[in-house]
């Protein structure tokens, strides 16, 4: 499923921060988004995830394809690594979490809360979550943050594997992660022209 | 969904849910009502009907930022809303726990407690029966409120008052129901409604948290 974004339009706080963003991600495929801090990739992101309804534009075949990851990894500090794992995995209709285990080294903190992890354990196990998801699109926002060098080649090898099983990752990241095969779209030329957005809807 | 409850009860009873914040504000009420009021049984077994309503119905209110606030800043309440289940079944869900974790074990509580207030014998039945019928309007009726100020920092006062008027109705045919159940008079009327309302709650609610949900996250 081609995942393709037309003349999309964002707004955070009101104010619009980017227009004209058009791009297509079809499976096998990665994208990475680059651009400064406050340009909106993940304002974007949220947009492509169904999260934050654009101002103007469309966003086609992001509908239950999609696997998103925020910048917080959304662990209950009091369950065990498998339980939230199973937990995802049961929310999407799935049961096999040891590939994503194994993938991301956490077979050994298994049964360890994800309270007591480090935060790039923690993030590795966020990162796991998508692989239990079973969706096509992985939407990724800051992957790499906190993780060391091995954690990174790690997620890069996990998003190769995904890729070639067909499926698709948009990604926002500042970091090179070795994956040669990726486009590159910098969103700095796509940034708005100063104007606040239109009051039509008052607090919807 | 299965999981999502499982998960919410699980976290509820391992350390720091809260399980039992509802229950203990409910003891402590009803422990520390007969100290105020004096040694006055036949006072205290009239107001007892109403004492255990008002104390069951501050303890829901308790637990309620909990329901979202949590999921919220963990960032689980985004990927919940991009996963396959549909919103308004999530905030049910949602509402469902809060009711098993907070509402039923005030209903199971309140004849214990209904002792220390000297509430009359034939109280006893209804007092259980209006809390069953009635508790779960006040948990779906809460979980809409958190829905509304999920996000909002400190949003627990904004949230209380938001609640609290929409809570009247539930309370007064609630204690209306276990007042007249004392005296020994009909409570048909009073039940009615107060089962109305608990179905009509039941049955809208979950679209408006669900709606309001849907723009907190955006």
């Amino acid at each position: 499923m081609v995942l393709s974004v037309r003349d999309l339009a964002v707004t955070r706080g009101g104010l619009a921060i980017l227009e004209g963003v058009s791009f297509d991600l079809s499976p096998g495929e990665a994208l990475v988004l680059r651009g400064p801090n406050g340009v909106g990739k993940t304002t974007l992101l949220r947009s492509v995830a169904g999260l934050q309804p654009p101002e103007t534009g469309t966003v086609t075949g992001a509908e239950d394809q999609i696997a998103y990851a925020a910048h917080s990894d959304g662990l209950k500090a009091m369950l065990s690594v498998t339980e939230n794992l199973k937990f995802w995995a049961s929310v999407f209709g799935l049961s096999d979490i040891e590939p994503a285990l194994v993938a991301f080294d956490l077979t050994d903190l298994r049964n360890r809360m994800a309270g007591t992890l480090s935060a790039g354990q923690k993030r590795r196990l966020g990162l796991a979550r998508l692989m239990v998801t079973g969706r096509p699109i992985w939407i990724l926002d800051e992957p790499t943050v906190s993780l060391d060098v091995t954690s990174v080649a790690l997620f890069a090898d996990a998003v190769r594997m995904h890729l070639k099983g067909g499926g698709s990752a948009l990604m926002a990241t500042h970091i090179d992660l070795g994956l040669t095969e990726a486009r590159v779209l910098d969103l700095t030329p796509f940034k708005a022209a100063p104007r606040t957005r239109q009051m039509d809807e008052a607090f919807l | 969904m299965k999981a999502l409850l499982t998960r919410d009860l699980m976290l509820a009873i391992r350390a720091g849910g809260g399980f039992g914040l509802g229950l203990s504000f409910f003891l402590i009420v009803t422990v520390l009502v007969p100290f105020g009021v004096g040694p006055q049984t036949e006072l205290l077994s009239r107001i007892a009907p109403g004492v255990l309503w008002i104390g069951a119905l501050l303890a829901c209110l308790l637990s309620l930022d909990r329901i979202f606030a949590l999921d919220w800043e963990d960032g689980s309440l985004d990927l919940l809303a991009t996963a396959p289940l549909p919103m308004e079944g999530i905030v049910s869900v949602k509402a469902l726990a809060h009711w098993i974790t907070t509402g039923l074990p005030l209903v199971l509580a309140a004849p214990v407690l209904g002792v220390l207030l000297s509430l009359p014998i034939p109280a006893y039945q209804w007092v259980v029966i209006s809390l069953a019928v009635g508790t779960p309007a006040l948990s779906v009726i809460g979980t809409f409120g958190a829905a509304l100020t999920v996000g909002i920092k400190r949003g627990g006062l904004l949230m209380s008052l938001l609640v609290l008027p929409l809570y009247v109705p539930t309370l007064i045919f609630g204690a209306e129901v276990a007042r007249r159940g004392a005296e020994g008079l009909t409570v048909q009327a009073p039940l009615l409604l107060l089962a109305g309302i608990s179905f009509g709650v039941i049955a809208l609610l979950p679209f408006a948290s669900a709606a309001v949900l849907r723009i907190n996250l955006r």
